[in-house]
């Protein structure tokens, strides 16, 4: 694609609401970097060891922090005696929850969170007091003389059981008794769709929460300045929040505090909210005068969680005899543990995207989250979205044999439309699901597969989408989501600053590759400083596979001001008019006579010597959303990306063992920036949704206090080298107006389709149904027998509760005369 | 505190650490090679593998001072003279490490296993890389890197396929 093409398909839409850019240079020419394979400007780093991540940190003076965490799932403190911790050898102060009684959490609708705890404990693993010693073993041996007195409260131990007991009350706020959030959205009357479908289907679903489980613990050190500043290096994906947070609850003003995010050891989302030991480590600095260190223990890490919501789903839908839709109706009931954390966001997000991929012209969507005594559930690699995504996916799969279509064939007929406006508002600009679906179809041999292999092997379909990027911010403000700062060093060198996190994912890369690609230099050429809120420009995080999308249009922004400034002072010296001048290669030359050039670095000194240093930004914010009906906010994003994916299985019928030799999966990412780093976030997605699919489960002994079952990296089940899939990757490039150079998000979407490819796949071979995840060998094998007892061959959830909802927002789609506001919404 | 004698990365070193350290402790705190990292402390990830006369062992199970007078190698021990390790070349130009925590442990006990078996199939890498445990690779890229290493260590022009760095066509 052509310098020149790209320009307008890159911020055409997605720049509607930032100042028009300057375009003086335009000269045509193939990419020089966008698109390849590159080795990631960190990569040396990775491979040598020597990336520094939090726990590498050590500072003279510094003192180990430990945290005595809640033993009960749901008590009131009645009392906490730290006096005997206090006298003890090398411990130089001791924290409980009177010195943190401003609440805090990630959304600004549910503070509810304490660094400690001050009067009341909601999970096993909740933090109530935190030593500062000298040494790790001295904290250690502190907490063990630190007395707590607890009144012990009826732990609540899932969603149904937060439904059926609105008491006691787990937080004092919330829509109903232990529900945290009630949510009914009405998108013209779906009622009226299965009145008029030819087939109306109703299907139960269940997913199991699972958890990021990253290799790095989290890790954090503070240190205290006298001149009253604190800085904090963490493994965090949002430095910016917790900057925020930090100033809440430290009762600091944001410019005294510095946030740095270490690279992250893997993230997943399990490192996206503001912490408790993070807050405790930098008040623990203020308190002693001395750099503190805290690194979890894995077991640890599982308390601090935010992962998957178990979810509980119903699902019906009316379609013609096509495979048409006529209208669908999805509740959700999510069991959200202790906190609010992004509970709310993730409780819309289970009813958000499914109009995104087949065409829906009614939809109703009713969620609720409730409160439960267990480790709070936030993001997860696919936030709120994969557990929805499975349920449709496997509905589709058994309306399709219903209905005696293949199901590829049905879903290439339902489509939503490329440029198109779904019911609920949701701006599809870019959509590749067809191609994806042709690929996979293709390439796995599925027509000659399915329903036609041997007993016990089989084939699976399911697709998927999933944002580049949330549309609003997680706090409301009308600045920009990213931002970049340029630097142009007089030796030719770049220096580019964000905000933006390296959580392995590739964002110091994907800077540094815009940057070079504008400027026509090496990207090994461009320092990347990223995560230092002294430093960098605000960007919100690594979340919602938002970084390349919006760094990148702001780098391009930054670099393309840059070459603007550089392009005077070249076109000056050279006598060529600054539009005919190319940028590539480290040269500035006129395009038409490409001898006619000068150096990078000497245009850089032109300029300098005639402007001053060369330094430009650039910003990035989203279009827009359609939508302004109350909860709009989550789901619009400036691109969806595309998945489909077919799974081969082996079921062995005497165990019910599924192996996965192969995944088919073809992405819709838009345009690559980097082609190799695009296939290893797919192969990666297809690796961690196989874990989902088959073992992965964060599971609790709801009978004996909720304790937490499996909180090791042993008995946590994830895939290894030995039970890890063949991935047939095929990445579909359809450009999106609104993307860099067309770019779409990669490290979420390919996820989603595994679970119910595989969960279709078994049906395929085995011919029973596991609706819930993972599709374990005992689920299996208790489908076949009940099979083999001639009953329903399915294991599943068999009811949904009764849930006490609101009187729905009633929205009417854009087809029915709707413009995006609620019937009796304000203007 | 006990002193030790051994050799780290090829060379004689003298270190003291509290007697109930693990090798992974010393290392990271008594020799400042944070190269090794951690993931549970407990045996279970493999994270925090190096080599112990060449054989790859978990430095969280063993203490510091059972490697007295034994050789250990580190990440930081495997690019000499300023160039990368084959493997570390592969595994950043196939892009092997994403976050690159559990990148030393993959790469000693790849390097292990070529010095082992120059030409590992793909079932003997799996096999001997099943202890290390990688949430963002999904070690496909990891086989493919110590499979194109293996070729550039066995003096052969290998390059990555097309199909590993742009996907099937």
């Amino acid at each position: 694609m052509g310098a020149g093409k790209r320009r307008t398909g890159g911020r055409a839409e997605g720049r509607t609401e930032n100042a028009p850019l300057q375009t003086a240079c335009s000269p045509v020419r193939p990419s020089a970097i966008i698109g390849k394979a590159h080795r990631k400007v960190d990569a040396v780093a990775k491979v040598t060891g020597t990336t520094k991540f939090a726990d590498d940190l050590a500072f003279p003076r510094m003192l180990y922090c430990k945290l005595l965490r809640s033993s009960q799932a749901h008590a009131r403190i009645v009392s906490i005696d730290v006096s005997a911790a206090t006298r003890l050898e090398g411990v130089q102060a001791v924290l409980t929850g009177r010195d943190f009684p401003i609440p805090f959490g990630i959304l600004p609708v549910s503070q509810d969170e304490h660094a400690l705890c001050p009067d009341k404990v909601r999970f096993i693993g909740d933090p109530v007091a935190a030593v500062a010693a000298t040494s790790e073993e001295a904290a250690t041996a502190a907490l063990d003389l630190i007395r707590v007195e607890y009144a012990p409260l009826r732990p609540i131990t899932d969603a149904e059981d937060a439904v059926a007991h609105p008491e006691p009350r787990i937080h004092d706020y919330g829509d109903a008794g232990n529900i945290h959030k009630l949510i009914d959205l009405e998108f013209g009357d779906v009622e009226a769709g299965f009145a008029e479908a030819d087939l109306v289907r109703e299907d139960l679903f269940f997913f199991e929460g699972s958890t990021h489980l990253p290799m790095e613990q989290h890790a954090a050190v503070a240190v205290w300045s006298p001149d009253r500043k604190v800085t904090l290096w963490s493994a965090t994906q949002t430095p910016h929040y917790v900057h925020r947070a930090l100033a809440k609850v430290l009762e600091l003003p944001p410019s005294r505090i510095r946030v740095i995010a270490t690279p992250n050891g893997g993230g997943f989302g399990g490192k996206s909210d503001p912490f408790s030991h993070e807050i405790v480590v930098a008040k623990l600095a203020m308190v002693t005068g001395r750099p503190v260190k805290i690194t979890l223990t894995r077991e640890e890490v599982f308390y601090c969680h935010r992962g998957r919501h178990p979810t509980l789903m119903w699902i019906k839908t009316g379609l013609k005899q096509d495979g048409a839709i006529t209208g669908m109706h999805f509740k959700s009931l999510l069991d959200g543990g202790g906190y609010g954390s992004y509970g709310v966001a993730s409780t819309y997000y289970t009813g958000a995207l499914q109009t995104v991929t087949y065409r829906t012209p009614r939809y109703k969507f009713q969620g609720a989250r409730a409160f439960t005594n267990k480790a709070p559930c936030g993001p997860k690699r696919g936030h709120g979205t994969p557990q929805p995504r499975f349920a449709l996916e496997v509905h589709m799969d058994k309306i399709a044999e219903q209905l005696g279509v293949d199901p590829a064939e049905m879903r290439l007929k339902t489509l939503v439309p490329p440029n198109s406006l779904t019911a609920n508002y949701l701006r599809v600009g870019s959509m590749g699901l067809g191609a994806c679906i042709e690929k996979v179809v293709e390439g796995s041999g599925w027509k000659e597969k399915f329903r036609k292999l041997p007993e016990g092997r089989g084939v699976g379909l399911a697709c998927s989408s999933y944002i580049s990027g949330a549309g609003l911010p997680i706090y409301w403000n009308n600045m920009p989501h990213s931002g970049v700062q340029l630097k142009c060093d007089r030796g030719g060198g770049v220096t580019v600053f964000c905000g933006s996190t390296e959580i392995g994912q590739g964002s110091d890369s994907v800077l540094a590759y815009i940057v070079a690609e504008v400027l026509g230099i090496d990207p090994f050429d461009i320092a990347v400083v990223t995560g230092d809120t002294d430093l960098t420009p605000v960007d919100l995080g690594s979340y919602s596979s938002r970084v390349t999308l919006m760094t990148g249009n702001a780098a391009i922004q930054a670099a393309e001001r840059a070459r603007d400034i550089l392009a005077v002072h070249a076109a000056a010296k050279l006598q060529v008019p600054a539009e005919q001048l190319a940028f590539a290669g480290g040269r500035v030359f006129d395009a038409r006579d490409p001898e006619r050039g000068l150096g990078f670095a000497e245009t850089v000194q032109l300029a300098e010597a005639a402007e001053g240093t060369v330094g430009t930004v650039g910003s990035y914010t989203p279009p827009r959303s359609a939508g302004t009906y109350r909860g709009a906010g989550v789901g619009p994003s400036p691109a969806y990306s595309y998945s489909a994916c077919v799974a081969e299985v082996d079921v062995d019928p005497g165990t019910g063992v599924v192996r996965v030799p192969t995944i088919w999966i073809a992405h819709d990412v838009g345009k690559c920036i980097n082609a190799a780093a695009v296939i290893g976030q797919v192969e990666g997605s297809v690796y961690m949704g196989l874990g989902e699919a088959l073992m992965e489960e964060m599971a609790y002994r709801g009978n004996r206090n909720v304790v937490h079952k499996i909180p090791s990296l042993l008995e946590y089940k994830s895939p290894t080298t030995l039970e890890m899939c063949d991935v047939v990757t095929y990445l579909v490039e359809d450009p999106d107006p609104n993307g860099p150079f067309g770019a779409k998000e990669v490290g979420q979407g390919p996820l989603l389709p595994v679970m119910p490819a595989v969960a279709n796949a078994v049906y395929d071979a085995v011919g029973v149904r596991v609706d819930e995840v993972p599709v374990t060998p005992e689920k299996v094998l208790k489908a076949l027998r009940k099979k083999g007892k001639g009953e329903e061959g399915r294991v599943g959830p068999l009811s949904f509760p009764d849930i006490p909802w609101p009187e729905p927002t009633r929205v009417p789609p854009p087809w029915e005369g709707g413009d995006g506001k609620a019937v009796g919404q304000r203007a | 505190m006990v002193t030790i004698a051994l050799e780290v990365n090829g060379e004689p070193t003298e270190v003291a650490f509290a007697p109930h350290k693990t090798l992974l402790e010393v290392l990271r705190e008594d020799l400042g090679l944070t190269g090794t990292k951690h993931g549970c402390e407990l045996g279970e990830c493999g994270t925090c593998t190096v080599l112990l006369d060449g054989t790859p062992v978990l430095s969280c199970l063993v203490l510091g001072l059972a490697c007295a007078n034994h050789a250990v190698k580190t990440v930081e021990g495997m690019a000499l003279g300023g160039r990368l390790h084959p493997l570390q070349e592969t595994f950043a130009d196939l892009g092997a490490a994403q976050c690159g925590y559990c990148t030393p442990a993959f790469l000693l006990a790849a390097e292990a296993l070529l010095a082992e078996n120059p030409n590992p199939t793909r079932d003997e890498i799996k096999d001997a890389l099943a202890g290390n445990l990688c949430r963002c690779t999904g070690y496909i890229k990891i086989y493919e890197a110590v499979e194109l290493a293996a070729a550039h260590l066995r003096g052969e022009d290998a390059r990555p396929s097309e199909e590993s760095l742009y996907g099937r066509r």
